[in-house]
């Protein structure tokens, strides 16, 4: 620990910007060593979306655990529980249990009917060009605000973790960070991806560990004391961090927002089309539940290592010197890591949180890359014909233009909420795509009409309620003549009237209700091609048709 | 997918979908999976409204620092365990067989 920095500094960075830049160059070196090595050359499209259903559920759970756990899982919650206890532990609970909905309700039945895009599974009993446009608008809201939010989390870290405080040099390393995943996706498609994301995802949990097991070791293993030692060291808060209502406990709104937030948590990630995506890069059903056995396992184990991560913050840095430092409650783990094995630990943990933002942001862009390419050029604006490298020409371009538009993006976020934008995409997803994913696996009477209902709906109004909701305008500010907390920061401007951060309580029930009145006024119903999608639904009947093609 | 219109006057899926076998499968899935989200979803929300609308309770203390929520909570990761090994074995023992059949059956019908 010679290269141990005064904590006094902390202020504009810890530890040695050096070491935490060499580490996250040394991962990426190896990755991309990796990535070459097993997966670069020409690829048919089904390599390119899906690794042509090559890898196993083991496998494939380890990848889902490394898309899962980005930036706002890992740095976010552990931030969270350090500065509000238990009200940030709520939050890692509806991000669990909203596996169970993939695993019972969606996993299964989607690989068994889908091939390449969400958009295979909701198009393949209605009219295609529609539903797919209407699918493929809701994929790409959905994974813009996903990327906006780990592109702004990229920006946070990088000042605090790299000792880079101007903004034409973040902005460089937000560039840095985007032209790398474009490698990665362009060199490896999925298969690649797949392998960043597993390795991101091992090192994570390691290294969670590793910190878990420390914490725990400095109070004797008694969880007890632990908290104790948390309460001790924060002077505001005090026992409250043990029982809920530190933040959203404040009046009747913060309660029914609470309640919101959770509805869009727990039906957001069924709903994710870069979480779908992964279902298609197994080979069958039974190997699309073994991944969501893995990815629960694995998802819930780390939660339960973020609660002691997120209480040690508390205790062993306290939540004086987290507020102090650039990025706030997302400083905490990386801070706590830097408080327990100096330089070297912090070093590690800010390598894997560099990773982090890359696997995500990689999943995220070869989804929104299949979805323009086979979606959009292909079944839509090539009406199904078209080559295979055509098809996979204009994926690369999407990538492409999908990095840009994240690097872009990302500079301009970087001041942003990551939490915000994380529920956002949640709710959205929430509301746009699992209400028309659940109708059209079991509901016969499901229609086109129904579909393009609760897809638009359920877009429109989770966005439109965000417009006009406090996080864009009219928060009052911290403290007297300060800044809004709002987006909008100046507090002249005030166009709210919907009280509630989050849209999920009104635009979910509304997009699955809207989904229930297009269908019944409409008569369209293909009674051969519900038979064919229940039927394979259920027994997996052609599925290696989609593999062997 | 298959966008390919059918030709053939009997369509095997159709045919399959009418069959008693198919309907007993079907209404094993939807038998196993309806319910337990349903459970999954109560139980969740249970815990949500008491951790917004009865702090005081959730606060209170069972042992040391350990208090009746965190013990809530974590008793959402232990259901969420659960319904994930249950799940597994009854699909493994109960519905895989059955489904296999009848995609087997498919296949034997199309003279594969």
């Amino acid at each position: 620990m010679a290269l141990t920095l005064p904590m006094a500094d902390a202020a504009t960075t810890v530890g040695s910007p050096a070491l935490n830049i060499g580490i996250f160059a040394a991962f990426v070196v190896v990755t991309l060593v990796i990535v070459i090595r097993v997966a670069a050359g020409k690829k048919t499209a089904e390599q390119y979306y899906t690794a042509a259903g090559a890898f196993n559920g083991r496998q494939n759970g380890i990848a889902i655990a490394g898309d899962y756990l980005s930036a706002a899982s890992f740095l976010g919650i552990a931030g969270a529980i350090a500065l509000q206890g238990y009200d940030g532990f709520l939050y890692s609970i509806g991000f669990l249990v909203a596996w169970l909905v993939a695993l019972l309700l969606v996993a299964e039945l989607l690989r068994n009917t889908g091939r390449f895009t969400m958009a295979d599974v909701l198009s393949y009993r209605l009219k295609q060009r529609p539903v797919r446009i209407a699918t493929a608008i809701s994929v790409i809201a959905v994974s813009f605000f996903y990327l906006l939010a780990q592109m702004a989390g990229a920006g946070g870290l990088v000042s605090l973790l790299l000792g880079i405080s101007g903004e034409l040099a973040q902005d460089l390393v937000i560039a840095i960070v985007g032209i790398i995943m474009i490698a990665y996706v362009l060199i490896g498609g999925m298969k690649g991806t797949t392998w960043v994301q597993i390795i991101k995802a091992l090192l994570l949990i390691a290294g969670t560990f590793v910190i878990t097991v420390w914490v725990l070791g400095k109070y004797s293993f008694n969880i007890s004391s632990l908290f104790q030692a948390a309460a001790d060291n924060s002077p505001k808060a005090g026992e409250k961090l043990f029982e809920p209502g530190l933040k959203y406990g404040k009046n009747l709104t913060t309660k029914i927002d609470f309640i919101s937030l959770s509805m869009a948590l727990v039906l957001g990630t069924a709903g994710l089309p870069h979480v779908l995506q992964r279902f298609y890069t197994v080979p069958t059903s039974k190997q699309a539940r073994k991944s969501v056995e893995w990815a629960i396992w694995l998802i819930g184990g780390f939660y339960l290592l973020t609660l002691v991560v997120g209480y040690g913050a508390a205790a062993l840095v306290g939540p004086t010197a987290i507020n102090a430092a650039p990025g706030k409650a997302n400083a905490a783990a990386p801070l706590l890591a830097y408080e327990l094995g100096g330089s070297v630990l912090l070093g590690i943990i800010s390598g894997v949180a560099f990773a982090t933002i890359l696997a995500v942001v990689a999943g995220l862009t070869i989804t929104t890359s299949a979805t323009f390419a086979h979606d959009l050029y292909k079944e839509v604006f090539k009406r199904g014909s078209g080559s295979q490298e055509q098809e996979v020409r204009v994926a690369r371009i999407a990538a492409i233009v999908i990095g840009i538009v994240a690097i872009v993006g990302g500079i301009f976020a970087k001041s942003q909420n990551i939490a915000f934008l994380v529920a956002l995409a949640f709710a959205v997803a929430a509301s746009a795509n699992l209400p028309t994913i659940l109708y059209s696996l079991f509901w016969k009477g499901f229609n086109t009409r129904g579909a393009l209902f609760s897809i638009y709906g359920g877009l429109i109004s989770a966005i439109g309620l965000i417009i006009f909701s406090p996080v864009v305008s009219g928060k009052p500010p911290l403290e007297p003549g300060g800044p809004s907390q709002s987006m909008i920061q100046n507090t002249a401007i005030d166009f709210h009237w919907f009280p509630l951060d989050n849209p999920g309580l009104v635009s979910i029930p509304l997009a699955f209700f809207l989904g229930w009145l297009g269908s019944v006024t409409s008569k369209e119903h293909n009674a051969a091609k519900y038979a064919e999608m229940e039927v394979r639904s259920l027994t997996g009947h052609g599925v290696g048709e989609a593999i062997d093609h | 997918m298959s966008n390919e219109a059918r030709t053939q006057a009997e369509d095997p899926y159709l045919a399959l979908q009418t069959t008693s076998e198919f309907q007993e499968l079907r209404r094993k899935f939807r038998g196993f999976v309806f319910p337990m989200t349903a459970f999954f979803l109560a139980w969740y929300f249970l815990y949500v409204l008491l951790s917004i609308f009865a702090p005081g309770f959730m606060g209170t203390k069972v042992a040391g620092n350990i208090t009746i929520g965190l013990l809530f909570g974590l008793g959402q990761f232990v259901t969420t365990f659960a319904i994930t090994i249950i799940y597994s074995r009854w699909a493994t023992r109960e519905f895989d067989p059955a489904a296999d059949a009848l995609g087997a059956r498919l296949d034997a019908d199309k003279g594969h």
